[in-house]
């Protein structure tokens, strides 16, 4: 199993749409063939069509605000002593994380394709709340699958997607997490596919919205490799570049361009509470590939097949399965993935946001947390870049009970 | 020899009339609750239908959610499927058994040992739902190698040219699924618009045994009595569901229910 040069990651499928022969595919039923094919078609024609790019630029720009800033983390750096710190924020970009561009995309998508609803899945609740400003930017009715669970432990999100006028479906199946908002919304998806386009939230499902998320979230290291070399003069060697993994689609984003370069990717999934055996780590644990929504993965399962239950702190990451795209690269060894428990990322959510002008969510505190076990062991030539790719304004409620209280 | 599943067909149609295909879980609510509950309605459906549960599927509605739910928390596994189906057979050899659920515990279990644990209960066919035409054709060949029917599922969205490939490449039956929807929605679409999708698909090649499935209830099962089979499902569930809350006996109830669809059908 090999990466390609210079042919974009998510196109070295084969013709069964699966990466490395093994992982990813379309594993759905019958009635969502023709929609998916459809999808398939007018992505791969958009995506080499000028005016679109011009439009998604537009609106990147316009709307999203990119670029997001690309800061030094002065006191974190000092502190720890070792590695350069750096910090690609963009929880700037409007609404507060990454979900923004995937959004941003499929709005866009849903508007060629003629579709008047959208519908789609959120977990920490971002991608509900992007996918709730963007339908609403863009004119499209909204409607949001969310776990009972997750409803309850991100009200500021759920909040947030109320007020942009969608409508929140809550997920009382299962672990009521964001396995089963995903399962709910393809369900709906598979009743009402002829009117309605879907938004995955994340680099998961079958092939095109993995295609699509990756495809957007792209942006990010797009502006990244231009601050980069402003900073410094090149492509450092020696540069590491961090993200947590949940569905893996900041991840993705985060490290695409960087691709072909000497950057060391780190991918941090959620180890969990330190007490509990649950995790939401597939890749960091050993877990067996199967089949979850779709497609074939790393997933936490049983032995017979049955889906596992996971645990995390931060709602983002808790999610049983992990991007085909990270199981391709994972077993190349382009990158590494290792996981970070609750406890820890809750100490880096504080260090952080003492330190800094910037309070990252739960999310990015698990791969903040590895920069601080990593960076102390590295020389002061090596560079970390961390993506804050969420704002722990969504985390007040947890945080405050964890931690007695809430800084920003 | 012959399928069970081709001459269970070629019975109804001697006798003039559509095949009643059932659909229960294997392990709802107990196993072996689920094995009576097949040998009772057994004497009136002519092709039974058998789950096996997965936890995350992404294709049924609240009533197979209920009962494969059900299944898994009584500790239902793969092997206790397979016994289930076993035992079935010992009583009822000629009845044919379809095995129908999710590609993942498949997958686990490894295609070959699947299938042979399949032939050796007895199993006579497989229709998985989340492995669609042309992934299937490696497995779809593989199951015919070993006798068992492969079913293909057709739906309203699949395209004519899609139509003639997957039927060429099909084995006695094929699955259409009524409308938009997933197991146990409502009929949204007039039982005339599903028999003229029916006949166009009849007409790709008359021999082939097309059964209808999804949204068929006691109420629109007459409507539909035209198709080679029906296949009811979501409304079983259901009912077993509502029996273990009132503790009724399920096999008796599900025997009663399944006769008075079979009546409304002949």
């Amino acid at each position: 199993m090999k990466i390609k040069k210079s042919i974009p990651l998510i196109d070295q499928h084969d013709k069964n749409f699966m990466y490395g022969g093994k992982f990813g595919g379309n594993f759905i039923p019958e009635t969502l063939k023709k929609p998916i094919d459809d999808l398939t078609k007018l992505f791969e024609k958009l995506r080499k069509d000028k005016k679109f790019l011009k439009e998604r630029d537009y609106y990147f720009k316009s709307y999203i605000g990119v670029p997001t800033p690309f800061i030094k983390l002065e006191n974190l750096t000092s502190h720890l002593g070792g590695a350069q710190i750096y910090a690609k924020v963009v929880s700037e970009a409007n609404g507060g994380a990454h979900k923004i561009y995937n959004a941003t995309v499929h709005c866009l998508i849903a508007k060629k394709a003629g579709k008047k609803f959208i519908v789609g899945d959120t977990g920490a609740g971002y991608a509900g709340k992007m996918l709730s400003m963007a339908a609403k930017k863009f004119g499209l009715k909204c409607k949001i699958f969310m776990g009972a669970k997750d409803i309850k432990r991100q009200r500021p999100n759920v909040q947030a997607m109320k007020k942009n006028g969608a409508i929140i479906v809550p997920v009382t199946t299962g672990s009521q997490t964001l396995v089963d908002a995903v399962s709910e919304c393809m369900r709906y998806w598979v009743s009402n596919c002829d009117t309605t386009h879907m938004c995955v939230g994340s680099t998961v499902g079958p092939n095109i919205f993995i295609k699509i998320c990756a495809w957007s979230t792209a942006q990010i290291s797009r502006e990244l490799f231009q601050q980069v070399k402003e900073e410094f003069g090149e492509i450092p060697k020696k540069m590491k570049l961090l993200n947590c993994v949940g569905g893996g689609s900041s991840a993705m984003g985060f490290w695409n361009e960087f691709m072909d370069t000497d950057a060391e990717f780190i991918g941090i999934e959620a180890g969990g509470p330190k007490s509990s055996k649950l995790h939401a780590a597939p890749l960091t644990n050993g877990s067996k590939i199967g089949i979850l929504h779709g497609a074939a993965q790393y997933v936490i399962q049983d032995k017979e097949g049955q889906i596992g239950s996971t645990d995390s702190i931060s709602a983002g990451l808790d999610y049983p399965g992990i991007s085909p795209l990270h199981c391709f690269l994972k077993d190349t060894h382009r990158a590494r993935y290792t996981s970070v428990n609750d406890e820890d990322a809750l100490k880096a959510y504080q260090l952080v946001s003492k330190l800094e002008n910037i309070s990252p969510s739960l999310e990015p505190s698990h791969a903040f947390y590895e920069a601080i076990r990593l960076a102390p062991k590295l020389k002061s030539s090596e560079i970390i870049i961390v993506n804050s790719c969420g704002d722990s304004l969504k985390d007040k409620d947890i945080i405050k009970q964890k931690l007695g209280s809430y800084i920003r | 020899m012959k399928s069970k599943i081709a001459i269970a067909f070629k019975n109804c149609k001697r006798e003039k009339r559509t095949a009643l295909i059932t659909y229960t879980v294997a392990g709802d609510n107990t196993k072996s609750n689920s094995l009576k509950i097949l040998n009772a309605i057994s004497k009136h459906a002519d092709i039974l239908e058998l789950g096996f549960p997965h936890n995350t599927p992404i294709a049924d509605g609240g009533q197979i959610q209920g009962s494969s739910h059900r299944a898994l928390r009584n500790g239902i596994k793969l092997n206790d499927v397979f016994n289930i189906v076993k035992k079935f057979k010992v009583y009822n050899p000629k009845k044919p058994l379809i095995m129908m659920g999710y590609f993942n515990l498949i997958y686990q279990s490894g295609e070959n040992k699947f299938l042979k644990n399949c032939k050796a209960s007895g199993v006579d066919g497989l229709i998985v739902v989340d492995l669609p035409y042309p992934e299937n054709k490696n497995f779809a060949k593989k199951c015919k190698k070993k006798s068992i029917d492969f079913i293909q599922l057709l739906s309203p969205t699949t395209s004519n040219d899609r139509m003639k490939k997957i039927i060429k490449d099909s084995h006695n039956m094929i699955y259409y699924i009524s409308m938009l929807s997933t197991t146990g929605g409502k009929l949204k679409v007039s039982p005339k618009k599903i028999l003229q999708n029916y006949n166009k698909i009849k007409r790709i090649n008359r021999k082939k045994n097309i059964v209808i499935g999804f949204g068929i209830t006691n109420k629109t099962i007459a409507s539909l009595k035209k198709a080679d089979g029906l296949v009811v499902g979501s409304q079983l569930c259901k009912t077993i569901t509502n029996s273990l809350k009132k503790r009724l006996n399920t096999a008796k109830v599900l025997d009663k229910m399944v006769y008075n669809l079979r009546k409304k059908i002949i």
